[in-house]
């Protein structure tokens, strides 16, 4: 499978009375994109009011509660579309060309229930620990219909930015990338003929799957509701998995982590060369015992079945997944499988606790993200994009986070991505 | 104005003798001794050995409850910003006398300390209690050594935060400190796979914990007759969280009285805890926190009686220290109260 | 925390979903439930079939607290 992605180098995007991309700048009509936005019955019906906002990197803003983060891409040849099973028909992604608005995102932001969702500064100590505070960021603020259920105005949510996103998109369609690059992995027999002597190595891709906030879908499909399965790097690149969870945010992915996944990333670097990137499989974090035994069952079972020689594992979230985490491994090092996991730490403020729920020496092979228990002062900014209504209910922060001049005490845990178990950022612990 | 410095070594260093000397007892100079002075060369006048204590190997293992005496008597006297001790390579009894002398200094005296030793060495087993900076397995190690020893007993002296041990250059002490690396999580993590892949050495960013474990106490010989308590990590609270629990990284645990109370109901009690899908236990509480089931089996005389107090935490994200802490505390008023058995539930 | 009150000296069972990471952490009397949101219930059952089942998991619990344990036990459910 073969995918193409051009990319389209984003300097600025601005509010406008056209949509389109020139010159490497996005114009944005909001009035055009929230009315698209609104053609879908379930988010007329959820969302009471909606707006754009601007955040560029090194500017004084705070964005919160951030739900989600999406980089807008269009499908410019092969099968499939934009979020396929999800906002468009599904038909398989992952071969072809895709063209991307690199250098920005879609920030997704609005109250969902009691304990809330991420915060991403642009600038001060908060924007060292989000990648996302390197990106232009285009923000969708919306606020709720009175009355609506958690569930349904979560999914309308995660649905307007998927829209926004991909109807932004569009406006790459005709544009020529100022790169374009290739990524390609072959079939069993095909892959082994050609790197006879390279190591097989696979991708665990663990997906959070534990109820409101925490689910991920594949094709459409809630994680929660598969067995483990293979996919193709290139699926993956191209929008196939997208997520519906953000708490705790500092290690739950975005859509864009899964876009733009670090793990499918590093291994096609190293594809052809060190070794032979076979596939990815993924793999749920339910809430049942029965079915975290057989989905980790069935992901040694599967490294087995294609000969494997090594994977890396990422985790997303910690606590009960850390208990998948080390099934996954223990099992699939039992099948004689080299593994890697990646995973976050929650040491305490000190640092002196113990960082997971679960453990095996089997795991002797561990990337950490950092500790999510470490407590950082975020400065008050100028400007806040969302409320800051929530920030003392955000898991990560406590009664009295928020101080009068608007700067937050609080464990880095309520920063979108900061210990991201994909290996996103840089931050690691010793 | 310098930094004052007392730093120990053993006969070798001190130029005395090898093995053959090893019985001396211990002594004290003035000023700076052997490796001392390359510590005090890079401190460049920061920073000053004002006392020297040199010590035999065995003398310190034979007579080791004089030795302390002595040492701590001249340590006191000197009051130095901080005690160094060593680096003594893979010397094991050299070793050892640094990392002890080194924790009594620091646990009796207040003082901050500062040894250096091979991560094989036995004095090493102490890495937990006291700041050991790792060095090679011989003397000839010592020009890499003293930098190392001198820049980090600096940052000490000077009252600085230390940052991690793979950046600090000591050996993992159990306390995990952030930083950012140079190359992200996941490039890290292939260059690992193909090492481990290709069996070249390579070092795990977090050892696995081991877990220690408690003997089971006697069962409750007669239900029919015992208190019971009920306790939760699942964030159980009553309406509006009014000890406004954290929902992740608890800070507190809520103690709450159910005297009277014959079933959580909706409204009354909520969940605080922020790792799971709230909607259930928000619906009835019961499912997290069995009263209702209690009370049943109280009235029906299958157990004696549900005590009327119940701890909550939220497990989500705290620390296994802390949540440590909270149980203990409350474990010590349930046992006061006379609570024969509990149930702890989990989500 | 389990670990604490049984230090205490308090006979303690550990009523949890992810079994595996209680005995890791070294809980000695375990009773396994249902799901991490609903431990000792189950929503898509009618009212009075989820007390009965919340029953038999708590009947569960008091018969391991009642029940000599040597070492780590998991008390599966019967039946």
């Amino acid at each position: 499978m073969k995918l193409q992605l051009g990319f389209i180098n984003i300097k600025d995007v601005c509010l406008s009375d056209k949509t389109m991309v020139e010159n490497g700048i996005l114009h944005v009509n909001s009035d055009e994109v929230i009315s698209h936005i609104m053609q879908d019955e379930d988010v007329k019906a959820c969302i009471k009011e909606a707006y754009f906002d601007i955040a560029r990197p090194g500017e004084k803003v705070r964005i919160t509660p951030v739900k989600d983060v999406i980089e807008p891409r269009v499908k410019v040849e092969g099968s499939g579309g934009q979020f396929p099973g999800v906002i468009s028909k599904v038909d398989a992604v992952g071969s072809g060309r895709t063209h991307v608005l690199k250098g920005m995102a879609v920030v997704t932001v609005g109250p969902i229930v009691g304990f809330q969702e991420g915060i991403i500064d642009m600038w001060g100590t908060g924007a060292e620990y989000t990648e996302f505070s390197k990106l232009i960021n285009l923000v969708l603020v919306c606020r709720p219909a009175e009355d609506i259920p958690p569930h349904e105005y979560e999914r309308a949510l995660r649905i307007a930015g998927l829209r926004t996103a991909a109807f932004l998109g569009e406006c790459g369609r005709e544009v020529q990338p100022d790169e374009v690059r290739e990524y390609e992995t072959f079939g069993i027999k095909q892959g082994m003929e050609k790197f006879p002597h390279l190591p097989r190595v696979g991708y665990v891709h663990m997906l959070q799957s534990q109820g409101l906030l925490h689910d991920t879908y594949v094709y459409g499909v809630d994680a929660k509701q598969t067995l483990s399965t293979i996919i193709m790097p290139t699926e993956t690149m191209d929008g196939a998995i997208i997520s519906g969870n953000c708490v705790s945010a500092c290690d739950k992915n975005t859509t864009y982590h899964h876009q733009n996944n670090p793990v499918v990333a590093e291994l096609f670097e190293e594809h052809g060369k060190s070794l032979n990137y076979v596939c990815n499989i993924i793999t749920n974090e339910n809430v049942y015992l029965a079915d975290k035994v057989r989905s980790s069952d069935w992901t040694a079972k599967l490294c087995r079945l294609l000969d494997l020689d090594g994977v890396i594992i990422s985790q997303e979230g910690f606590g009960n997944p850390d208990a998948d985490l080390i099934m996954n491994t223990r099992k699939i090092e039992q099948q004689g499988i080299k593994t890697v996991i990646i995973t976050d730490e929650y040491a305490g403020n000190d640092g002196r606790s113990q960082s997971l729920a679960d453990s095996d020496p089997l795991a002797d092979a561990v990337i950490t993200g950092g500790n999510a228990n470490q407590v950082i002062t975020l400065p008050p900014m100028e400007r806040v994009i969302g409320t800051l209504d929530y920030v003392d209910r955000i898991a990560g922060g406590h009664a009295g986070s928020l101080a009068e001049d608007g700067s937050i005490e609080a464990e880095i845990q309520v920063i979108t991505g900061a210990t991201n178990e994909m290996g996103f950022g840089y931050l690691s612990a010793r | 104005m310098s930094y004052r410095v007392v730093h120990y070594i053993n006969q070798f260093f001190a130029n005395i003798g090898g093995e053959d000397m090893a019985h001396v007892p211990p002594e004290l100079r003035e000023g700076a001794v052997g490796p001392g002075m390359a510590l005090q060369q890079a401190w460049n006048g920061g920073a000053e050995i004002v006392s020297t204590i040199v010590c035999g190997d065995s003398y310190f293992a034979e007579h080791e409850r004089e030795a302390r005496e002595q040492i701590l008597a001249w340590v006191k006297d000197a009051k130095p910003d901080i005690f160094i001790a060593g680096p003594a390579f893979n010397a094991g009894r050299y070793g050892y006398a640094c990392a002890n002398i080194a924790l009594s200094v620091q646990d009796e005296l207040n003082i901050p300390v500062l040894t250096g030793m091979y991560e094989e060495n036995p004095g090493a087993d102490m890495r937990d209690k006291i700041l050991i900076v790792s060095t090679s397995n011989s003397a000839a190690g010592m020009r890499k050594a003293a930098p190392a020893m001198a820049a980090l007993a600096f940052k000490l002296m000077n009252g600085e935060e230390i940052g991690p041990s793979v950046v600090e250059g000591y050996m993992p002490n159990g306390i995990r400190k952030n930083f950012f690396e140079k190359e992200r999580g996941a490039k890290r993590a292939v260059r690992m796979l193909i090492s481990k892949l290709n069996g070249k050495p390579f070092v795990t960013e977090f050892p696995m914990p081991s877990f220690d474990r408690v003997t089971p106490n006697p069962a409750v010989k007669d239900m029919s007759r015992a208190t019971i308590a009920l306790c939760t990590s699942g964030g159980i609270v009553p309406r509006d969280n009014p000890d406004r629990i954290e929902a992740s990284s608890a800070s507190r645990y809520g103690e709450y009285s159910i005297a009277g109370v014959d079933s959580l109901t909706k409204g009354a009690y909520e969940t605080a805890h922020g790792g799971y899908d709230p909607v259930y236990a928000n619906e009835n509480p019961n499912r997290v926190l069995p009263v209702d089931v209690l009370r049943e089996l109280e009235r029906e005389g299958r157990i004696g009686k549900l005590y009327d107090v119940f701890y909550s935490t939220v497990g989500n994200g705290t620390s296994v220290a802390a949540s440590r802490a909270y149980a203990e505390e409350y474990a010590k008023k349930l046992k006061d109260a006379n609570v024969d058995g509990v149930i702890m539930t989990s989500t | 925390m389990v670990k604490e009150i049984e230090r205490a000296g308090i006979p303690v069972v550990h009523m949890c979903t992810v079994t595996p990471i209680s005995v890791t952490v070294g809980a000695n009397r375990i009773v396994p439930t249902v799901a991490i949101p609903y431990p000792l219930g189950d929503p898509s059952l009618s009212a009075e079939e989820e007390y009965t089942l919340r029953r038999r998991l708590v009947q569960n619990a008091l018969d391991a607290l009642s029940t000599e344990v040597e070492e780590q036990r998991v008390f599966e459910r019967q039946g």
